[in-house]
């Protein structure tokens, strides 16, 4: 019997501002405890929250890169509920009237396992709100007792959430992707999964083709993407294997557990949805004027959606290509300034070096493109060499190498390995004459037929040449020659 | 509508009030008074009005992304009932 996966996301993520959202305390991570959690964070009596503009500029830009509706009206509310690292008892969040309405992200999915093919698909966004962050427990501080620091406690989030449009953990995983590279190209949030800059919730149900949506259950923050496929294929076997032996999915929370990649439910917190929202009296509703947004806008760089048509466009690239080189904005920032020294004629050449050869040393060497030992200006002096018909592929792959390891300039090396292809027409009529005349007997079977001795041919010549002459330029001058 | 004194001990428990019968009583009839005045409100016909989130017709005042804040974790400190290396101590939390 087969079953259909549906699946939809909360993403949080914390904004690059420099200060809380309701507070002028810093935001910078890794400070000692509570020296950032000045009286608004930790909610003294009396105080009164007063609203970031960093924060809404962010949203507002949030909302233009997915081509959402900025609402030029939306209300903070009060989410009700006890823990303690939440002082005030209650989260300021938005809820009938969020600050970014709805929108899409478009998404090149690449299957994990098997020979399928990528593809695109146009995820919905159903809606973003501005909220604080909590603050952190922490255990083993004191006997019996839980310490909470409270840095964290109202840093900004962007509560991303999507309609339920994905259909398996490769495209949960290729939109959490995708989103995390969009807020950090536009600078929204740094992105740093590990210190809790991005964070997702996935919500989990299976069904019957044709049948109503399942009750889903709801995998809380998950910081990697390998956890979340991991988490998502636990659950959904999980979830099938259930209903296939008659039991019944609850509706519940659970948590990923990495060391047994098993899924598990919270314990259930009495009460624990029943959260009681109403507008915060502390804050006026926020109203955005398209002036803002005006002004907003002329701050976006351009989106990789657009870049990523020019080079298909322009480029002629296949949207898979033009996908990877927009990963993020340090990666097509290199690529443009690789074509910029080439041309675009080149564009599918540095296109197939950066994907390939440039990708494979740096996730080798567990780097990203930001910390390349190679700059784009010693990359594309290289490529320019191959383009010109100065080195082979073969031979700048070991220009590449010495690049990588060594620094330098992609000329110098040439020189100095001798890795200067022959592309002088004498010089290499010259060979081929000496190859046909040293084996005669050769030429003339190959005249009465067999073509396949023409490889034979092209290795003798590039022996000859000690591997440099012009691969295309031999082939050539060969085939003029034999065929007499 | 009038409050049973279940929907009391529901929202009490919610605010983590602890409140005996002759409290939840009182409460009750409190509450239930007050959902009456809202029910004669509601009575108002308010066809093309707009609904207000704040009782004052102003918006919100942003304010700018510069840190102002300083340090007053010791004076603050000072007056929790228990701390320990910088922590705020409360009493143990199991997940």
């Amino acid at each position: 019997m087969k079953w259909e996966i549906v699946i939809g996301l909360e993403v949080h993520t914390q904004l690059s501002t420099n200060t809380k959202i309701f507070s002028g305390a810093s935001t910078a991570f890794g400070a000692e405890p509570n020296t950032q959690a000045d009286a608004v964070s930790i909610a003294l009596p009396g105080v009164l929250p007063v609203l970031n503009k960093g924060a809404v500029e962010r949203a507002i830009k949030f909302g233009l890169a997915v081509g959402a509706h900025i609402a030029p009206r939306s209300v903070f509310a009060r989410k009700n509920y006890f823990y303690p690292d939440l002082p005030k008892g209650y989260q300021i969040s938005q809820m009938d009237l969020p600050v970014v309405g709805k929108g899409a992200l478009t998404i090149q999915v690449e299957p994990l396992s098997g020979n399928a093919k990528p593809y695109e698909k146009v995820v919905r966004i159903t809606r973003a709100h501005l909220e604080e962050d909590a603050g952190k427990s922490v255990h083993g501080a004191a006997q019996s007792m839980t310490g909470i620091d409270l840095n964290r406690a109202g840093t900004p989030l962007l509560e991303i959430v999507s309609e339920p449009d994905m259909s398996s953990a490769a495209e949960a995983v290729s939109y959490a992707k995708t989103l995390h590279s969009l807020v950090r190209w536009i600078g929204i949030c740094d992105g740093n999964m590990q210190e809790g800059s991005f964070r997702c919730d996935v919500n989990v149900s299976v069904r019957r083709p044709g049948e109503s949506l399942g009750t889903r259950r709801e995998i809380k923050n998950l910081n990697s993407f390998k956890f979340m496929q991991q988490a998502i294929d636990y659950e959904v076997q999980w979830q099938i294997d259930t209903i296939e032996n008659g039991g019944k999915v609850q509706q519940a929370t659970i948590l990923f557990n990495p060391d047994t990649g098993e899924t598990r439910s919270m314990r259930s917190k009495e009460d624990a949805h029943d959260y009681r929202y109403f507008p915060d009296p502390d804050l006026l509703p926020l109203d955005i004027s398209p002036a803002m947004i005006e002004a907003v806008h002329a701050t976006m760089p351009e989106l990789p959606i657009a870049k990523q048509a020019r080079y298909t466009d322009e480029f002629g690239l296949s949207a898979y290509d033009a996908s990877s080189l927009t990963s993020s904005r340090e990666m097509a920032e290199f690529f443009d300034a690789g074509v910029a020294m080439v041309g675009a004629a080149n564009a599918k050449l540095c296109a197939n070096w950066l994907i390939g050869e440039v990708s494979a040393q740096l996730n080798r060497d567990g780097l990203d493109i930001a910390q390349c030992p190679i700059s784009a200006a010693q990359f594309g002096a290289m490529l320019a060499r191959i383009a010109d018909g100065t080195i082979s592929n073969s031979g700048a792959k070991e220009v590449f190498r010495a690049l990588w390891s060594e620094g330098g300039d992609a000329d110098a090396i040439i020189e100095a390995k001798g890795l200067k292809q022959v592309s002088d027409s004498g010089a290499i009529e010259k060979i081929v004459d000496e190859v046909m005349a040293a084996n005669a007997d050769k030429v003339a079977e190959y005249r009465s037929g067999k073509d396949k001795l023409f490889g034979f041919f092209v290795g003798a010549a590039m022996k000859a040449s000690q591997g440099k002459a012009n691969p295309a330029q031999l082939n050539e001058v060969l085939k003029k020659k034999l065929a007499g | 509508m009038s409050l049973t004194t279940q929907d009391v001990q529901k929202i009490a428990r919610l605010a983590r009030l602890a409140m005996n019968d002759t409290e939840i009583e009182a409460a009750r009839a409190q509450l239930s008074g007050i959902f009456e005045l809202i029910e004669q409100m509601q009575a108002v016909d308010t066809t093309g009005i707009e609904p207000m989130s704040h009782a004052q017709d102003l918006s919100q005042q942003l304010r700018e992304d510069v840190v102002t804040a300083s340090n007053d974790r010791e004076a603050f400190q000072a007056i929790a009932p228990q701390v320990e290396g910088g922590l705020y101590l409360v009493p143990q939390v199991i997940e």
